[in-house]
């Protein structure tokens, strides 16, 4: 049985874990001291030794990322967080920045160092005013404790942390559409190449960093490439926060190795809420194909997901038992994906209109049977057709959930619309049944 | 409303944190919504002034993201979240019933001005569903009832506080200063963690104990 291990959660059951005192009570910023003490390559190796890999979706080599910024190329050099978290289901960064901002900062710090950026910002969701406040507030301790801005740590390094809030669009969590954003423009992706590394932020060599990656570093650097590759899997390496939310018993946030299952964690939790069974769910977020009670095992690392048919994602783990309909949660999220194309790309903007209206005939009784393949036959046509993701994202949970419940989709029509009951599925249904 | 000198330094100062003035855009937005409530034309052409842009650069910038209203909302502005999991879990019952109790659709502003209500999109919050946002504060695990409850504190004056937020609900124009980078000296109110948040470290210190 996979033991839960809190590094990044270690400390936040303590009251005033987001100050800086409460912070540096348990070491923090030493890492940060540390760092600025070894050459910027020495630090850039040693993230890459750990095999930290981004928690934001894509999981790829946070060190190997670093090392594409060219050196000696007299250029301004940016570090930007993403903290837009807004991938349906993915809750994350945002409890971890509510209870402790001093980590992403110092992460932050060791970073801009790594990568010799004198810039640095954190580009956060606009719906989230408390968290909001929490990390400007430790961005205004750590200038006054002399840990950003001039000659930081007495080491002679200069950085400016800037905090700049979004204003709700989910397509700016896209790292390029989230760099538009941060230059001033409407957030719509770009053509890649030339990757941010090359030409980022203001054409300028650039990393951008999931904030959950960035969080990470600090106790990397504080203890080491091997205690955080002891952790893990081959190829999936250290700890990760697991989100469970839900049908389940107990849902919140679990600090575990890469490679746990789901049935691991529900174990560990308390399960699917009481009297219900699985019947599908997100191993991370809306925009990875669906999984069903086949994939309990599955190990929860970027390659167990990946060979199983979908994808690690967030790691945002929703779950749904047999009281949910699979067409009202498919075409809900069908709608988020509509409402949320930023409208560069064709396939994307008329597509995803298109799937909605689709699929609310299905949901309604109205359409007919060859509407499935119509379905599909345009998944076909957006997936892989556009600038960035979000189209491909749209598809995942309409050509999984026709894959495992083509029967439930063929339900609607026979029935002539929803054979459940939505009020079965609700919290308050459960409550009053007391279970 | 006119923007003010001290407006126009806070501008100014706003402006300063970046590299490149453009990037000011849309904390500048922000800031203009808390002075006049929403984005207004002549919010709109102070900040073109500033950033020397053309109106339709910064129309074109505040008309792609859905924080900046291009009408008055309520001065407490409820979010409900009915993205699939808060739908779900009975975000869709909830809103049903405020627009029923408040008698407004989607986007709609109560006659007194107190109240404008939205559906949201997913708030990164999911462990803590169904989710109610006020002024973009967390009102987590709601029902129909405690959300009835929130919008009638707020009509009578007295808003409930957010469930991890700030110990009083601040005011639309308050929460939008904020937003553009505004520290209004509340960061340390409010819990660190809800319960849910420290389920799993509260599960491994047991574990450890034995």
């Amino acid at each position: 049985m996979t033991q839960l291990t809190p590094v990044l959660s270690a400390h936040w059951d303590e009251k005033d874990s987001f100050t800086i005192a409460g912070y540096k009570r348990h070491g923090g910023y030493d890492a940060a001291a540390k760092a600025l003490k070894m050459e910027p390559d020495a630090v850039i190796q040693l993230v890459k030794d750990s095999g930290l890999r981004g928690r934001g979706g894509a999981g790829f080599p946070t060190g190997m990322k670093w090392g594409f910024i060219p050196q000696g190329d007299n250029k301004d050099h940016y570090l930007v967080v993403n903290a837009d978290e807004s991938e349906p289901g993915t809750c994350k960064d945002m409890p971890l920045l509510l209870a402790n901002p001093h980590v992403l900062i110092e992460g932050c710090i060791i970073a801009s160092y790594a990568i010799r950026a004198k810039y640095a910002f954190i580009y956060i969701r606009g719906e989230v005013t408390h968290v909001v406040r929490r990390v400007q507030q430790a961005i205004d301790d750590a200038y006054a404790a002399g840990h950003l801005g001039k000659n930081i740590f007495g080491s002679g390094v200069d950085l400016e942390l800037v905090l700049h809030v979004g204003a709700g669009a989910y397509i700016c969590g896209e790292e390029t559409a989230l760099l538009d954003s941060l230059e001033g423009f409407r957030g719509q992706p770009r053509l890649r190449p030339p990757f941010p590394a090359i030409a980022g932020l203001y054409a300028r060599p650039t990393v951008v960093n999931n904030v959950e990656s960035i969080a990470s570093v600090p106790a990397i650097i504080a203890h080491g490439a091997e205690w955080f590759s002891s952790m893990g899997t081959e190829k999936s390496k250290g700890m990760t926060l697991y989100s469970l939310s839900g049908h389940v018993t107990n849902p919140g946030q679990f600090e575990a190795p890469l490679g746990i299952t789901l049935r691991e964690l529900l174990e560990i939790s308390g399960g699917v809420r009481a009297g219900h069974q699985l019947k599908f769910w997100t191993p991370g977020g809306s925009s990875t194909p669906i999984f069903t009670s086949a994939h309990l095992d599955t190990p929860l690392d970027y390659e167990g997901v990946s060979a199983a048919g979908s994808m690690l994602g967030t790691k945002a783990l929703q779950i749904f038992d047999e009281t949910t309909c699979i067409v009202r949660a498919v075409l809900r999220w069908t709608e988020f994906y509509k409402h949320e194309s930023c409208g560069k790309c064709t396939p994307c903007r008329e597509g995803t209109w298109w799937l909605v209206q689709i699929l609310r005939d299905l949901e309604s009784g109205k359409g007919s049977e060859a509407d499935l393949e119509k379905l599909l036959d345009l998944c076909d046509n957006i997936m892989g057709r556009s600038f960035c993701a979000l189209g491909d994202g749209a598809t995942s949970p309409i050509t999984s959930s026709i894959n495992y419940f083509r029967e439930e989709y063929i339900a609607h029509l026979t029935h002539g619309g929803c054979p459940l009951d939505p009020h079965a599925a609700t919290v308050f249904a459960s409550a009053k049944a007391g279970v | 409303m006119a923007f003010t000198d001290k407006d126009l330094q806070v501008m100014d100062s706003i402006i300063n944190r970046y590299p490149r003035k453009r990037s000011a855009i849309m904390p500048l937005l922000h800031y203009a919504q808390s002075r006049d409530g929403f984005i207004t034309s002549d919010g709109i052409e102070t900040i073109a002034k500033k950033l020397d842009l053309e109106t339709a650069e910064v129309s074109a910038v505040a008309t792609f993201y859905t924080q900046y209203k291009r009408k008055p909302v309520g001065e407490y502005h409820v979010g409900v979240c009915t993205n699939t999991l808060c739908a779900v879990m009975g975000g869709d019952e909830i809103f049903a019933g405020l627009k029923d109790h408040l008698g407004i659709e989607n986007d709609g502003v109560t006659a007194d001005g107190k109240v404008s209500l939205e559906h949201i999109e997913c708030n990164a919050a999911c462990d803590f569903a169904p989710v109610v946002m006020a002024n973009w504060e967390f009102y987590d695990n709601q029902t129909v009832q405690s959300a009835k409850d929130l919008v009638d504190s707020m009509r009578a004056g007295k808003p409930k506080a957010p469930t991890r937020g700030p110990d009083v609900l601040q005011n639309w124009k308050e929460t939008s200063a904020v937003l553009a980078g505004i520290n209004d000296g509340h960061a340390n109110e409010g819990v660190q963690a809800g319960a849910p948040t420290l389920l799993g470290l509260n599960i491994s210190k047991k574990g450890a104990r034995g």
